[in-house]
C-alpha cells in the first residue's frame, strides 16, 4: 500500500466517521440522562433534508446548518412531548419519530432529489496539514470536523468534571433519588433529549450540505441505528465514542479500499459490512454485562413520573 | 438502652409546628387535617403502621409533595416549602428509608448534588464530610463510591449529607430497620447528641421499643389522622400499639417452638460466585431445614440473601448440583418448575413484580405459580379451573378484593401478599420458603400471614424465613442464624439466643468464643471494625 | 405544562378500545389542514386517498392483496410484542423470506408438481425463520439488544436482495435486468377470485390470526409468552424458560413474516425483483400496536394500513403528491396513538377545573 493510498483512507476514514461521532455524542448525553431515543435515523434525516433545502433556498451553508439543528431540536422536542410529557414507552415513540421523520423528509424533500450545491469546504492549516500521513486527517478538513473534535473535547469534560454533568449521570440512574433531593429530572431530560435532536439535526446536515452533498430519500441509511449501536460498543464513555465513530468510519469505505487495492468483490456484498460490523460489535461488547454496569444509565427507558 | 436525656419539656420553643394538613392521593385519602409539632432540640417520634400516612407527612415538610390543605409555621412563621432545595435552605434534613443515593457516583458527589451550586470546590467538600463524620462517630471515606458501601455505611451518607449544612431538623424515615442492633445503639448515641446540640429530630418508626427509647414525645397516625400523642416513657408497648391498631385488630401472640422432624433441605458447602459485578458471593453455606419447623435467618439488605435464595428457588442454577439436597436428591441442577414439582413453594421479597404481574388479573397470578395443580391440559389453559382455584385462595386467607379479575396493582400491599402466601401454601408444599412475608404489611395481615405459616408449619412442612426484621423472626422462628456477606453464622433454637448475639451474627461475628462481659460501647467500637474489615474486600 | 397526569388506580380498557380510534380521527383532522395548506380541498382529498381506492370490486381485491403482507407480518409482531422482544426486523424476515422462496422457485420453473407452491412457501417460512432465530440467538446467548440487531439484519437483507437479483439470481435470458425469471405456475399462489390479484395468501393470513389468537388467549404458552412481556422476573420465578420463549416467539414472528415474503413473490409479483415490499415490515409494527397487539385488532388495523398504502398511490396519481405521503400518516397515525395511549394509564386534569373536591372535604373535618 503506497504512502498516498493510506493518507487517503485516513482522511476518509475522519470525514465518514464524523456524522456518527456527533449523532452518537448527542445520543449518548440523551441516554446517560435515562431517555432512550431511538428516532435517531427520523432526526438525522429531518436535519438532512432541512439543511439542503434552507442552503438551496438562500445559497447560504451556515444557514443551513442552522436549519439542521432547528429541525432535529423540533423533532427532538416531539419525542419529548410524548416520551416523557405523556409518558409513553420510549421505545415505540423512539420507532416512530424514525418512521414520522423518515415519511416526512421524503415527502418534503421530493421536489429538492438530485439538486446540486456547493458543499462545505476544507480549510487546509497552514503547516499542520502537510504532515505525512495524519496532516491530511486532522487539519485538512471542513469547518464541521473540526467543530466535531470541540464537541467530543467538551463532553468529555462535561461528564468528567461539570457539575451539570453530574446531575445528567445522577437523573439517569435514579430519578426518584434525584427527585427526593430537588433535582430538576425532568427539565434536565428535556434538555438532553434537545440536544440529542441538535447533534443528530446537525449530523444529517453534515451528510447533505458536506458528505455527499445533495439530498436523497433516506440518504442516512442506518446512520442513526449504527450511532445507537456505537453508544453501546462505547459503554457510554465518551472517549470510546471516538474511537468506535472512527472504526465504523473505516468500515464504511472498505470498498474503496478495496477497489484501490483491486480487488473484485460486488459492491453490494461489501456495502453491508458497517451493518455486519455493528452487528460483531454489540455482540461482542454485550457478552458480559457486568462490564458496562458502572457506566450504563441504570433508568435508561423507564419512564419517571414524580408523585404529584 | 438509655432513658432519654433530655426530659420532655412543653414549653421549649417550637421549631416546627404543622396544623390540620390534608393530603389525597386518587383513591386514598393519606393524610387528614394532620396537627403535629416538633420542639427545638427535640427527639419527635411519628409512629404509624404501613399506610397510616407517615411518608406522606415528611415528604410534605422536605416539600417533595404539596399539601392540599393545611399550614406550616417554621420557627414563629407560616410558610409554603417549594421545595427540596427549599427546605434544605431551611435547615431541614432528611434521610430517607429507600436511600436517595446514587450508586455510580462517590460519596462526596452524592453530597455534593443535594447541595446545590455552592459545593463546586470538591476538594473542601470532601474535607468537610470527612471532619463532619468523624465529629459524629460515622467514620465515611468520601471517595468511595456509593455500590462499594455496606447498607449502613450508606445511611451515614445520608445523614452525613444532612450535617455538612447547618441542619436544624433532622427526619429519619424507619431508620433502623437496616442496621443491627448494635448499630442501632449507635446510631441513637448520635441523634441524642445532635439533640444536645440543639437539633430538632424527627424519628419515624413502627418500633415501639426503639421510640420508648430515644424520643421525648410522640404523635400517632391511624389511617391518615393523628390517634393519638404520647410521651413515650410513660407509656408502655402496648398502649401505643392500640393507638396504631386500633381496638379491634388483635396484636402478636406467641408461639408454640417445637423441634423438627425429618430433614428436608439439605444445603452442604454452598459456594456461588455472583455474576453482578454489585452483587455477594455465597460462601461455603451449610443448612438443614427439618420438616415441621421454621428456620429464621437474620441479615441486613444486600449480604448474599437475594443470592441465597435465587439459588435455593433455582433462579439460579449453581455449579455444583449436590450442595442443595432435598430428600429425593441433589436439585442444585433443577429448574425452577422441577423444583416445585419436588414439593418447593417460594415466596420472593418483591410482591409487585416477581411474586405476582402488577397488570394481570388474581385469576392469571394464580396460575402464575399454580400451573402445576392439573390446570394446564395439552397444553391449554383450564380457565374454569383456575377460576375456582383463584377463588379458593381469596376465600380462604380472606384477601380483600371485588373479584379474581382484579389486577394485582390495585390490591394492598398487606393483601396481596396473603394472596401470594395462599397460593403458594394451597399447593400443599413439603418446602416453603419465605422472603421477607410481612414487609411493609399491616399488623393485621401480619398476623394473618404468622398463623399461615405456623399452621402450615404444624402440618409438616419445613420453612425457611428470609427477614430483616429481627422481632418476627423470634416470634416465629424455631431455629434462628444470620447471613454477613454471604456467609451464614451458627444456627441455634430460637430460645437460646439472645438479640446481642444475633446482632453479632449480623456483623459478621460467628466467633461464639467472643467475650460477653464488654461493656456496650466497648462491643459498638469493635463491631464497627470488624464490618468495616468484612466490608473491605 | 398545561395539563396536569393523573395515575388511574386500574388501567382503562375502554380507552385502550378507544384510544385507536381517536388516534385515527386525529390523523384524518391533520392529514385535512395538511391537505388544505397544500392547496386542495380537504375533503376531496381525503376521499382520494381513502375512499376513492375501493370504491369499486378491483380496489376491494387490491385492498386484499395489500393487506396479505402487513397482515401476516404483523400478527406475528403481536406475539413477539406480547413478550417485550422488540423484532423490528419483520422487513428483513420478509425480504429474506422472499429470496429464499425465489431461490427455490428459479430452480423449479419446469416442475408442474402440486408440491410446487408449498415447497416455495415453506421455503419462505424457513428463509424468514431462520434470519429472526439468528437475531433470537445473538439475543439470548450473547445478550445482544434484538433491536439493533434485526435492524442492522434489515439492512443486510435488503443488499443481499439487491445482490442476488443482479447476480446468482438474476435471468439469465432477462437482458441484464435485475430480476430473476418468472416462477412456473405451479410455483405461484393459486388466484382466487378471477380478474384480480386476490391469491391464496389471505386465507394464510387469516389462519394465522385464528392460530394466533387461539395461542394467546387459551395456551400456556401464549400465557408464559405474556408474563414473560408484563414481567420478567415473575415468569423467572415460576420457572419459565426466558430462553426458549424468546426463540419460539422470533421463530414464529419471523416465519410469518417469510410466509408475507414467499406470498408476494409467488403472489401478485410472480418473479424476485428489487423492490418487493414498500416497508411492509416497518408498517407492520405501526398495525401492530394500532391492534393492540390483539389478532381481530390488527385484522382490521391491516386493512386500514393497506388502504394507506393505496391512498398514497392514489394520491400521487389524482393529486400530484409524492408518494411519500403514505409514510407521512403511518408516523403521524403512530404518534397520535401513543399520544392517546397516555389516557389509558392517567387522567388528564386540566389546569382550569381547579382543585378537585379534596379541600372541600377536609373543610368539613
Amino acid at each position: 500500500m503506497d504512502i498516498d493510498l493510506i493518507t487517503n483512507i485516513l482522511y476518509a476514514m475522519i470525514r465518514t466517521g464524523t456524522p456518527l461521532l456527533i449523532v452518537a455524542l448527542g445520543e449518548m448525553v440523551c441516554e446517560k440522562s435515562g431517555v432512550l431515543n431511538l428516532g435517531q435515523e427520523g432526526m438525522m434525516l429531518m436535519g438532512a433534508v432541512a439543511g439542503f433545502i434552507a442552503t438551496w433556498l438562500t445559497g447560504n451553508l451556515f444557514f443551513g446548518f442552522l436549519m439542521a439543528i432547528v429541525a432535529g431540536v423540533l423533532m427532538s422536542q416531539l419525542f419529548a412531548m410524548i416520551a416523557l410529557g405523556l409518558n409513553a414507552n420510549q421505545v415505540a415513540t423512539g420507532l416512530a419519530l424514525t418512521i414520522f421523520g423518515t415519511g416526512l423528509s421524503a415527502f418534503i424533500g421530493s421536489g429538492f432529489v438530485g439538486n446540486p450545491i456547493e458543499g462545505l469546504d476544507v480549510i487546509a492549516i497552514p503547516f499542520l496539514s502537510e504532515i505525512p500521513v495524519i496532516g491530511k486527517m486532522l487539519f485538512a478538513q471542513d469547518l464541521i470536523v473540526y467543530l466535531s473534535f470541540v464537541l467530543f473535547g467538551v463532553i468529555f469534560w462535561f461528564f468528567r468534571s461539570s457539575r451539570t454533568g453530574l446531575i445528567v449521570k445522577a437523573v439517569g440512574e435514579n430519578p426518584h433519588a434525584a427527585n427526593a433531593i430537588g433535582l430538576p429530572v425532568m427539565r434536565t431530560r428535556y434538555l438532553a433529549v434537545a440536544f440529542g435532536g441538535a447533534m443528530a439535526g446537525l449530523a444529517g446536515g453534515y451528510l447533505s450540505l458536506a458528505y455527499t452533498p445533495l439530498w436523497a430519500e433516506n440518504m442516512t441509511s442506518g446512520r442513526g441505528w449504527i450511532a445507537l449501536a456505537l453508544v453501546v460498543f462505547a459503554s457510554w464513555r465518551t472517549e470510546r465514542i471516538l474511537l468506535g465513530a472512527y472504526l465504523f468510519g473505516l468500515a464504511s469505505i472498505l470498498h474503496l479500499v478495496a477497489q484501490g487495492l483491486g480487488f473484485a468483490v460486488s459492491p453490494n456484498l461489501l456495502a453491508m459490512l458497517p451493518y455486519i460490523a455493528t452487528v460483531l460489535v454489540l455482540v461482542m461488547m454485550s457478552r458480559n454485562q457486568g462490564q458496562s454496569k458502572m457506566y450504563a444509565p441504570i433508568s435508561l427507558g423507564k419512564p419517571f413520573h414524580a408523585g404529584t | 438502652m438509655n432513658t432519654p436525656t433530655v426530659s420532655s419539656n412543653p414549653d421549649r420553643p417550637k421549631r416546627l409546628v404543622m396544623q390540620g394538613i390534608t393530603k389525597q392521593y386518587p383513591g386514598c385519602l393519606a393524610n387528614d387535617s394532620v396537627d403535629l409539632d416538633i420542639g427545638v432540640g427535640e427527639i419527635h417520634a411519628l409512629l404509624g403502621e404501613n399506610g397510616a400516612g407517615k411518608s406522606t407527612l415528611m415528604k410534605i415538610i422536605y416539600g417533595v409533595v404539596k399539601p392540599d390543605a393545611g399550614q406550616l409555621i417554621w420557627e414563629g412563621e407560616t410558610i409554603r416549602i417549594k421545595d427540596p432545595a427549599h427546605a434544605r435552605k431551611l435547615g431541614i434534613g432528611m434521610v430517607f428509608q429507600h436511600f436517595s443515593l446514587f450508586e455510580t457516583l462517590t460519596v462526596t458527589e452524592n453530597i455534593a448534588l443535594a447541595l446545590g451550586n455552592e459545593a463546586d470546590d470538591m476538594k473542601a467538600l470532601a474535607e468537610k464530610i470527612r471532619s463532619v463524620s468523624a465529629r459524629y462517630g460515622m467514620a465515611l471515606n468520601p471517595q468511595r463510591y456509593v455500590h462499594s458501601l455496606s447498607v449502613g455505611e450508606r445511611q451515614r451518607v445520608e445523614i452525613v449529607r444532612c450535617l455538612v449544612q447547618d441542619i436544624r431538623l433532622l427526619i429519619l424515615d424507619e431508620p433502623t430497620s437496616v442496621l443491627t442492633p448494635q448499630e442501632v445503639d449507635t446510631l441513637f448515641i448520635t441523634l441524642r447528641r445532635l439533640a444536645e446540640e440543639g437539633c430538632s429530630i424527627l424519628f419515624i418508626s413502627h418500633k415501639l421499643n426503639e421510640v420508648k427509647a430515644l424520643c421525648h414525645r410522640a404523635t400517632v397516625l391511624r389511617a391518615g389522622r393523628v390517634s393519638g400523642a404520647c410521651i413515650p416513657t410513660e407509656e408502655d408497648a402496648s398502649s401505643m400499639a392500640r393507638m396504631m391498631v386500633g381496638d379491634e385488630t388483635p396484636i402478636s401472640m406467641d408461639y408454640d417452638k417445637v423441634q423438627g422432624q425429618a430433614v428436608f433441605l439439605q444445603v452442604r458447602g454452598l459456594n456461588q460466585r455472583s455474576d453482578d459485578p454489585f452483587g455477594v458471593d455465597l460462601k461455603n453455606i451449610n443448612l438443614d431445614v427439618h420438616a415441621g419447623e421454621i428456620v429464621g435467618i437474620a441479615g441486613v439488605a444486600g449480604n448474599g440473601q437475594e443470592e441465597l435464595l435465587a439459588a435455593l428457588s433455582g433462579e439460579d442454577i449453581i455449579k455444583n448440583h449436590d450442595a442443595i439436597h432435598f430428600p429425593c436428591g441433589p436439585v442444585g441442577h433443577l429448574c425452577p418448575e422441577k423444583r416445585r414439582r419436588k414439593g418447593l413453594a417460594f415466596v420472593p421479597e418483591e410482591r409487585l413484580g416477581r411474586g405476582a404481574v402488577p397488570d394481570m388479573s388474581l385469576k392469571d397470578n394464580a396460575l402464575l405459580t399454580g400451573f402445576l395443580t392439573g390446570l394446564i391440559k395439552n397444553g391449554m389453559i383450564d380457565h374454569e379451573g383456575t377460576e375456582s382455584f383463584a377463588k379458593k385462595i381469596i376465600k380462604q386467607f380472606k384477601v380483600k378484593t371485588p373479584d379474581s379479575g382484579t389486577h394485582a396493582k390495585s390490591l394492598s400491599g398487606g393483601n396481596l401478599q396473603k394472596f401470594i402466601i395462599g397460593r403458594e401454601i394451597m399447593q400443599n408444599p413439603q418446602l416453603l420458603v419465605a422472603a421477607h412475608p410481612t414487609w411493609g404489611v399491616d399488623i393485621g395481615a401480619a398476623t394473618a400471614i404468622h398463623q399461615a405459616l405456623i399452621d402450615l408449619r404444624d402440618q409438616g412442612a419445613a420453612i425457611l424465613i428470609v427477614s430483616e426484621d429481627i422481632d418476627e423472626l423470634f416470634l416465629i422462628s424455631d431455629r434462628l442464624c444470620a447471613i454477613c456477606d454471604g456467609a451464614l453464622s451458627p444456627i441455634k433454637p430460637t430460645p437460646q439466643v439472645t438479640l446481642e448475639e444475633v446482632g453479632r451474627w449480623m456483623a459478621g461475628m460467628f466467633d461464639e468464643l467472643l467475650p460477653d462481659e464488654k461493656t456496650p460501647e466497648a462491643n459498638i467500637v469493635s463491631l464497627q471494625s470488624t464490618a468495616a474489615a468484612v466490608k473491605t474486600h | 405544562m398545561f395539563l396536569k397526569l393523573v395515575p388511574r388506580a386500574e388501567h382503562s380498557r375502554k380507552m385502550a378500545y378507544l384510544s385507536p380510534l381517536l388516534a385515527g380521527v386525529l390523523t384524518l383532522i391533520t392529514g385535512g389542514v395538511f391537505f388544505y395548506l397544500q392547496g386542495h380541498d380537504p375533503f376531496f382529498a381525503l376521499k382520494t386517498m381513502l375512499y376513492t381506492p375501493i370504491s369499486d370490486t378491483y380496489g376491494l381485491a387490491e385492498l386484499c392483496v395489500k393487506t396479505t403482507p402487513i397482515l401476516l407480518c404483523a400478527i406475528g409482531l403481536a406475539i413477539v410484542f406480547k413478550a417485550q422482544v422488540w423484532n423490528i426486523g419483520a422487513e428483513g424476515q420478509l425480504l429474506i423470506g422472499g429470496l429464499a422462496a425465489s431461490a427455490l422457485a428459479v430452480n423449479i420453473i419446469e416442475v408442474e408438481a402440486a408440491w410446487a407452491m408449498p415447497a416455495v412457501m415453506l421455503a419462505g417460512i424457513a428463509g424468514g425463520a431462520l434470519w429472526a432465530l439468528l437475531a433470537a440467538w445473538l439475543k439470548t446467548h450473547f445478550n445482544a439488544n434484538e433491536i439493533l440487531t434485526t435492524i442492522m439484519f434489515n439492512y443486510i437483507a435488503l443488499n443481499l436482495l439487491i445482490f442476488s437479483v443482479h447476480g446468482p439470481l438474476k435471468d439469465p435470458d432477462g437482458y441484464n435486468f435485475p430480476e430473476s425469471a418468472m416462477f412456473g405456475d405451479a410455483s405461484l399462489l393459486p388466484i382466487l377470485v378471477e380478474d384480480t390479484r386476490v391469491h391464496a395468501g389471505i386465507l394464510f393470513a387469516l389462519l394465522a390470526v385464528v392460530i394466533i389468537w387461539v395461542l394467546l388467549a387459551r395456551s400456556f404458552i401464549g400465557f408464559q409468552i405474556k408474563v414473560l412481556g408484563l414481567d420478567a422476573s415473575a415468569a423467572r420465578l415460576a420457572g419459565f424458560k426466558d430462553k426458549k420463549l424468546v426463540w419460539i416467539t422470533m421463530l414464529i414472528s419471523g416465519g410469518l413474516a417469510g410466509l408475507a415474503g414467499a406470498g408476494e413473490v409467488a403472489g401478485p409479483i410472480g418473479q424476485l425483483v428489487p423492490q418487493i415490499s414498500p416497508g411492509y415490515g416497518y408498517a407492520a409494527i405501526i398495525v401492530a400496536f394500532l391492534g393492540r397487539l390483539h389478532p381481530v385488532g390488527i385484522l382490521f388495523a391491516s386493512l386500514l394500513m393497506a388502504l394507506i398504502y393505496m391512498g398514497g398511490e392514489m394520491a400521487q396519481i389524482e393529486l400530484n403528491m409524492p408518494l411519500a405521503i403514505t409514510g407521512l400518516f403511518q408516523g403521524m397515525l403512530l404518534f397520535y396513538l401513543l399520544a392517546c395511549d397516555v389516557l389509558i394509564g392517567y387522567k388528564i386534569k386540566f389546569p382550569w377545573s381547579g382543585m378537585d373536591t379534596v379541600t372541600s372535604r377536609a373543610e368539613q373535618h
